[in-house]
């Protein structure tokens, strides 16, 4: 399940940022993103929460989510598998 | 590719001419475009119009209709239900003289009655307004203030909300909630996996892809002919 969340995020991700697989494979835990990238901006990011629960099968409250999670590709992929964990 | 206008009946009586892209050559196959709604309509606009010249090469007119209150429409979108656009869609149909639609993502939830043909990307109401929602409560909070999703909901239901640049009406939310396309028969849904590539709704800049329009306008061109 792991390797698949890694994996799907990381499709999702280049599918927001209009990016390829190959540029998306080289994310990091380290990698930025909000804040890092001027295109996820607060409409970007609502798009992506969206999608992410539709893709997960997750349910996302606003309340969870913070500027911290999006600092990241590592925190946003440890949001995902924690949430999925619960699910 | 030319702009013309339609008679577009208004909420309360009335009515205004509104602007149609058109691709009109007088042939058979003529298919009225249902546009994406809100900020999506942007994001789709250029693709969608995109797809309207391939199936110009292939023989077939279609025309983009404005919605009241969308694109270049001077009509206040605070005084419009969905209902209105789906009536809108109706009177575009019959004056363009459409005998197809196809439906762009929330397009699909305001079709003119009876028209058979295609709806790429069905979505909810509820998720467009969900995800305009969150939007709102995430640039709030870049500048300091808190709102949150069930306050907005609740507030926009009673008083209506500004909502990615859109002053949307109780009306129009409490309508767009409950509102999920539709089976009808002779419609085609077309899902995301059959484009094979990236939904462009989901970008974060407006972007086009020439492999994905040439893939939807195949299948309705192709569809057309079989």
């Amino acid at each position: 399940m792991t390797a698949s969340t890694d994996h799907k995020l990381r499709r999702l991700l280049g599918d927001v940022l209009g990016l390829k697989p190959e540029q998306t494979d080289g994310f990091t835990a380290d990698t930025g993103l909000f804040g890092h990238l001027p295109e996820l901006d607060s409409m970007a990011v609502a798009g992506l929460l969206t999608e992410m629960e539709d893709r997960f099968d997750i349910v996302i409250d606003e309340d969870e989510i913070d500027a911290d999670t999006f600092e990241t590709y590592g925190s946003l992929l440890a949001f995902v598998k924690a949430k999925r964990e619960a699910a | 590719m030319k702009p013309q206008t339609y008679n577009c009946p208004l909420p309360g009586g009335g009515d205004a001419r509104e602007l149609v892209l058109a691709f009109d050559q007088g042939r058979d196959m003529r298919v009225l475009v249902v546009p994406a709604l809100f900020d999506e309509a942007n994001r789709m606009r250029r693709f969608t119009v995109e797809v309207m010249r391939r199936l110009d090469g292939a023989g077939i007119d279609s025309f983009l209709p404005d919605l009241p209150g969308c694109n270049e429409s001077l009509q206040d979108i605070a005084r419009i239900e969905p209902e209105d656009w789906a009536t809108a869609m109706h009177a575009a149909a019959r004056e363009l003289g459409a005998n197809r639609v196809l439906a762009i993502r929330g397009g699909g939830l305001i079709l003119p009655p009876d028209l058979g043909g295609w709806h790429y990307g069905p979505v909810k109401g509820a998720s467009l307004i969900k995800t305009m929602l969150r939007a709102r409560v995430l640039a709030s909070r870049e500048v300091g203030r808190e709102e949150n999703l069930d306050d907005l909901t609740a507030r926009g239901l009673e008083t209506g909300l500004e909502l990615a640049g859109y002053a949307l009406s109780a009306e129009m939310i409490r309508q767009l909630q409950a509102m999920a396309p539709a089976p009808r028969a002779g419609l085609t849904v077309i899902d995301q996996d059959a484009l094979d590539g990236s939904p462009l709704w989901l970008r974060a800049e407006p972007d086009e892809s020439a492999d994905q329009a040439d893939a939807l306008a195949a299948m309705v061109a192709m569809s057309i002919v079989a």
